[in-house]
């Protein structure tokens, strides 16, 4: 059965952050008519047309820069990397290559697609959920 | 002004991930060890978010200009294909592997945090090696 991680689970925190990246993603779409999804955000500057990578940029600079701005006001919470090098590599191709082909990822399809209540990110949504579930299953319940 | 904005939106969204604990891959693979210790507070980030984005979107799906006067860009597409579930699926398969998806391991690149540097060089040549595809498929389009 399912037993909750108490000494992990933060729901004030994980609702506040939460909100703090939908009113993100309502800024960009409302202000810039852009749905925050950063696989595609990010994935345009590959093939780069005129007039397009400037915002492209200027978006990703702002993440990129976040922990600078967030470490101004608190202390930047300790992180537990885990993956080995070789895993991690794996991991980002599967992800870039995923997202690419899944037009999307946990922003776009997760949040601004759910939001738009768009039946393909429902099962973008479903299907990375699904396969993420299951991935750690095996790595800590079946090889562990 | 644009720019301005866009790099704002992106500052705002990176310290929401920050804040809700996502950029640590230790807390969401705590979320898809759905068989182990269980950590439920993803779900608590995506509903925050959704909430404050389902206001958002009905709105932005009124409008075909944003209210800085640009075009309103909403994703047209409404079929669901293979390519759609099986990169998906994929996706998953790499975040489950690592915890990592693009907008937090760009937040911890800007953290400088070496496995991060490591996972996104990955994802961009996963994203690289899907363009160089679709680069192909067009020429052998083209070409027949």
């Amino acid at each position: 059965m399912i037993t909750i991680d108490w000494t992990h689970f933060t729901p004030w925190m994980s609702l506040a952050g939460g909100v703090l990246l939908g009113l993100a993603s309502a800024l960009f779409i409302l202000l810039n008519g852009r749905v925050l999804g950063i696989s595609g955000i990010v994935a345009g500057l590959l093939r780069p047309r005129p007039a397009d990578s400037a915002w492209r940029l200027a978006f990703v600079l702002g993440l990129l820069t976040a922990p600078a701005a967030y470490a101004l006001v608190a202390t930047l919470p300790a992180v537990r990397i885990d993956a080995g090098w070789g895993t991690l590599v794996v991991a980002g191709l599967l992800v870039g290559l995923g997202t690419r082909y899944g037009a999307g990822c946990t922003s776009g399809h997760g949040v601004c697609g759910l939001s738009r209540l768009s039946p393909r990110s429902l099962v973008a949504t479903l299907a990375f959920m699904g396969t993420g579930f299951a991935t750690v299953f095996v790595a800590r319940h079946l090889f562990a | 002004m644009q720019r301005l904005t866009e790099f704002a939106v992106g500052l705002l969204f990176g310290v929401g991930l920050i804040v809700s604990g996502m950029t640590d891959p230790g807390k969401v693979l705590g979320f898809l060890d759905l068989f182990g210790a269980w950590d439920p507070s993803l779900a608590f980030v995506m509903g925050g978010a959704i909430l404050v984005g389902l206001g958002a979107f009905t709105v932005a799906k009124r409008r075909t200009t944003s209210f800085l006067g640009g075009a309103m860009h909403l994703p047209q597409r409404r079929d669901i294909d293979r390519r759609l579930v099986v990169g998906s699926l994929t996706f998953g398969v790499g975040w489950g592997l690592a915890g990592f998806c693009p907008g937090p391991a760009l937040v911890s690149l800007g953290a400088l945090q070496p496995k991060a540097v490591v996972f996104v060089v990955a994802m961009l040549a996963g994203m690289a090696i899907y363009e160089l595809g679709e680069l192909m498929r067009e020429k052998r389009a083209s070409a027949a």
